[in-house]
């Protein structure tokens, strides 16, 4: 099948999104009740979506594995929420949010999704003020600002360093309002494990239930797929334990496209790795690069402790290299940098992989009540992690996986490759082409949510025909049979090694050739070592217990194999891509300075795979046209 | 270090659990004590047995998925500290470490250490909302709120739903859960025109699931490890007696 339309509207970008609401299909008001929509996550993208489409009077089920909605990996987003409403008055626009964010994604994003964020934005923060969001706010009771990365303007809406808790709070707030209403359906502690589809179009899927270990079926007329990002390839990332591709790659697996899967940030501020017993990875927000100043010693053998070194014998090298942004240059820059000194010799600590993060100046002029105000919760982390006071002593880190910008591709309603399917949040690719500014995925999450899928899921309903379907249909039992073989085949196995074994060492190649800096050999060496994991994964994995009780070891079988799966995928598409973008650095593409170089006359364009079963999957490419931005080597100097 | 673990095995809802001990020799630290359970999960996995069970998920203090009672201690020895902050430089090499879920009857223990916290979402689906639909929000900036009220709801809002406030009272009560969003909201302009109901709702929800009425004793606020203060209960108090003295119906 090749690629289908974007559906791009036509006519003046900022006009796009005005038109093409006037031209989707309504379903009237008591209509509505008529149809089931089964919402997959309960983060930004889920939450917000099932929330406002159960407002609309549709009957919503919402599904998520975590024991409450309220626990989506949202909850742990820390800086804050970019919106184009220019309060501090210093020349923020719609055109701005959207010019910065196209820039900063290295040209690899469809302007007019770009531009409808940008747009949107402003109706966010109305929005989640009006739920009682409790923003951060001056002494005049005005919403306060701070700034975020690769932005000259103050943009970024904030809730101390817990603004994504508040957010997904706030979205969460109005789901169980529709709860207590009857029109959401709550099912957590569910695993969705796999896509019904009638006639070519998605009507249902199937779930295991993770308290009883039983498999359920739920039929609806769209399905909408929020279930977040795909950083846990590499195992050790910022993100929450349960993070997971499984969603996605079974919608892929049943003939949804998968685009630009090597678009992966790494973010340059995480607490460093310390041990092989390491579970997870730290992050320490963007926002403190606000206040923080990024240095190293300038000789490679300085092996004093930091407060001892002169200002004079420290090389702030973001400041050095990138005068016009200094330390807060987008993070596939910053985390670069941090590495090309690592590699020179000059990291610090005791692995030499981490550079100080520094707030003596930022204390001494503002005193350490100022700092505390702003990023209290964070320096209380640091210090829990670390047993180090960062008051006293600059942080030390390191860059860590962070965000996925690839994911199921979706055109310009949202809406996958397949009829009925659409992917909100982290889970789709659609706005942050090769790097996300800090503090857009969250404006991106709720715009989706909020303001995108309730129009456009409406039109699908309005002009498809839809036979009713239930679950006894045929198609959910056989889609089920496979998802328990597959389940019974994980459980017979019986091997030797944990689930946990073999996600490190796939988290391990993944980090190693397909991280910050990645050449086609490393990636060939890649795509083999990962197909030997997996041989070895199918042949030797234990999976303890049986599979009819809460059994956490099978749900991460489950989620290890995809990732197994996925990996490769990801592989391939990095080396595929011929040129260095964004996040995807090819060693082979970079210029005279050590930056990104595009190919714009080959490589202009989303990679969207095709599943093949027993082949090679099919590499389309959707060409991304630029009308209202000229393409430039991006410059932070 | 050495450590002594005692930790509670319970097969399913149905069955009964108990205590089993086991051993750990090379614990660092440096780990946060979910590592350590993940430590030990990888050797009963090696030795054929069936891992702890425990709920957990950010590992970073803000989801309020981990929950276990550590020697006694709702998240253990740490103040104002998730189980997944606590980090084993907190014990020494020798100690004996007792680790069972949350006691409550409204939290049902549904395997090991992981016990059903739904009854939170239902309190929440009583009146832990501001009835707003999308798309009708005026200006953010066009009601002013102090900036100390902001703070305050901000303060009462941080709270991260884990339970440990139940663990911890001798009650079981969920005052202090309730009372952080009834707080929030008392303190924002948003929650002005629900307050009456939000506040009677939500505590007659609480009755409803089983939890226990609040004696004061304040042992939720010294287990909370997002600070929420007992002022909030204070503020919920009034906000009921206000509530009831006015209510028409
Ligand atoms: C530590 C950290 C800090 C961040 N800080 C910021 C920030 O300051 N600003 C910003 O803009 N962005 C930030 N981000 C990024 C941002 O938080 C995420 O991109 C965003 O929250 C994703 O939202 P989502 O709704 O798409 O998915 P999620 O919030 O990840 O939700 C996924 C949902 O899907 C469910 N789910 C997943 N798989 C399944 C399945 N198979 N079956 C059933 N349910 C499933 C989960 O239960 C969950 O409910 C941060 C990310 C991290 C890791
Ligand atoms: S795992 Fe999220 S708070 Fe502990």
């Amino acid at each position: 099948m090749s690629l289908p339309s974007s559906k791009i509207p036509n006519g003046p970008i900022a006009e796009k999104w005005t038109r093409h609401k006037n031209d989707l299909k309504l379903v009237a008001p008591n209509n509505k009740r008529k149809y089931d929509i089964l919402v997959v996550g309960t983060g930004l993208a889920g939450a917000s979506a099932a929330a406002s489409l159960a407002e609309l009077g549709y009957n919503v089920k919402a599904f998520c594995f975590q024991d409450s909605a309220r626990r989506a990996h949202s909850i742990a987003a820390q800086g804050g929420i970019n919106a184009a409403k220019n309060y501090p008055n210093d020349g923020d626009s719609v055109w701005r949010l959207f010019y910065d964010t196209v820039k900063g994604g290295d040209y690899r994003a469809r302007e007019a999704n770009v531009h409808r964020l940008a747009e949107v934005s402003a109706n966010i923060i109305d929005q989640c003020v009006a739920q009682g969001v409790p923003f951060a706010r001056d002494y005049g009771g005005l919403l306060a600002n701070r700034t975020f990365g690769g932005a000259q303007v103050s943009r970024t809406f904030y809730a101390r360093g817990q603004t994504g808790q508040q957010l997904l709070l706030g979205a969460y707030s109005a789901l169980m309002r529709q709860v207590n209403k009857g029109k959401v359906k709550l099912y957590s502690r569910r695993e969705m494990i796999d896509l019904v589809q009638v006639d070519g179009a998605a009507r249902g899927i199937i779930v295991r239930n993770l308290t009883n270990g039983k498999l359920e079926r739920y039929s609806g007329h769209a399905v909408l797929l929020c279930t977040g990002g795909y950083g846990n390839v590499y195992y050790l990332s910022t993100n929450a334990m349960g993070c997971n591709v499984t969603a996605a790659w079974r919608c892929y697996k049943r003939g949804a496209y998968f685009a630009n899967p090597c678009y992966t940030q790494i973010h340059p501020t995480c607490i460093p790795v310390s041990g092989d017993y390491q579970s997870k990875l730290t992050l320490m927000s963007e926002s403190l690069r606000n206040d923080g100043r990024v240095w190293v010693p300038k000789r490679d053998d300085d092996r004093r402790r930091p407060q001892e070194i002169p200002d004079n014998e420290r090389d702030y090298y973001l400041e050095r290299r990138y005068p016009a942004f200094g330390n807060m240059v987008p993070r596939d820059v910053a985390s670069r940098a941090a590495k090309e000194r690592c590699d020179a010799g000059f990291g610090i600590g005791e692995t030499g992989r981490a550079v100080y993060l520094d707030f003596g100046r930022a204390i001494q002029e503002q005193g350490k009540a100022a700092i505390e105000a702003k990023y209290g919760n964070l320096f209380h982390m640091y210090r829990k992690i670390t047993d180090e006071n960062p008051y006293e002593v600059p942080m030390k880190i390191y860059p860590a996986v962070h965000y996925t910008m690839g994911g199921l591709w979706v055109d310009y309603n949202l809406q996958s490759t397949i009829p009925g399917l659409y992917v909100l949040g982290e889970a789709n690719f659609s706005d942050h082409g090769a790097n996300r500014l800090g503090a857009s995925a969250l404006m991106q999450g709720l715009a989706d949510g909020y303001f995108v899928a309730p129009y456009t899921v409406g039109d699908h309903l309005a002009s498809t025909k839809l036979e009713k379907v239930d679950t006894d249909h045929g198609a959910f039992g056989e889609i089920e049979n496979e998802a328990q073989a597959k389940i019974d085949r994980l459980l017979s196995i019986q091997g030797s090694r944990s689930v946990d074994s073999f996600h490190r060492e796939l988290g391990i190649a993944m980090w190693d050739y397909c991280g910050m800096a990645r050449n086609a050999d490393g990636l060939r060496e890649a795509i083999e070592k990962i197909q030997k994991i997996r041989w070895e994964f199918w042949e030797n994995v234990r999976v303890t217990g049986s599979g009819g009780q809460l059994n956490q070891e099978l749900e991460k079988a489950g989620r290890v194999a995809d990732f197994l799966e996925f990996g490769e995928l990801l592989a391939k598409d990095a080396l595929a891509r011929e040129e260095s973008c964004g996040g995807h650095f090819r060693e082979e593409h970079q210029t005279a300075e050590n930056e990104a170089k595009r190919d714009d006359d080959n490589f202009c364009h989303v990679a969207a795979w095709e599943y093949k079963e027993d082949a090679e999957p099919v590499r389309h490419q959707e060409q991304l046209v630029f009308e209202n931005v000229k393409l430039t080597q991006r410059s932070y100097k | 270090m050495k450590l002594t673990l005692h930790i509670w095995r319970q097969a399913d809802a149905n069955s009964s659990g108990a205590f089993r001990t086991y051993e750990l020799n090379d614990v660092s630290e440096h780990m946060s004590f979910l590592e350590m359970l993940d430590v030990l999960n990888e050797k009963l996995i090696t030795d054929g047995e069936e891992p702890v069970s425990f709920d957990h998920d950010c590992r970073e203090g803000i989801c309020g998925a981990c929950s276990m009672m550590i020697n006694g201690q709702a998240h253990g020895p740490d103040r104002k500290t998730t189980t997944c902050q606590l980090h084993m430089r907190k014990f020494k090499s020798g100690d004996h470490i007792w680790i069972e879920p949350w006691r409550a009857n409204a939290f049902p223990v549904i395997r090991d250490l992981v016990v059903d916290r739904t009854a939170f979402d239902r309190i929440m689906q009583a009146g832990g909302f501001v009835s707003v639909n999308t798309g009708n929000a005026p200006d953010a900036n066009a009601n002013m709120i102090p900036k100390q009220n902001a703070d305050l709801a901000f303060d009462a809002a941080t709270c991260i739903g884990c339970g440990a406030c139940v663990a911890a009272c001798k009650n079981a009560s969920a005052m202090l859960f309730v009372s952080a969003k009834v707080s929030q909201y008392a303190l924002l302009p948003q929650g002005q025109p629900e307050k009456k109901q939000r506040v009677q709702k939500m505590l007659a929800q609480m009755d409803q699931e089983g939890f226990g009425g609040c004696t004061n004793t304040n042992e939720c606020e010294a287990a909370c490890p997002a600070g929420i203060s007992v002022d909030n209960i204070a503020r919920l108090n009034r906000e009921f007696v206000s509530a009831v003295l006015t209510s028409a119906d």
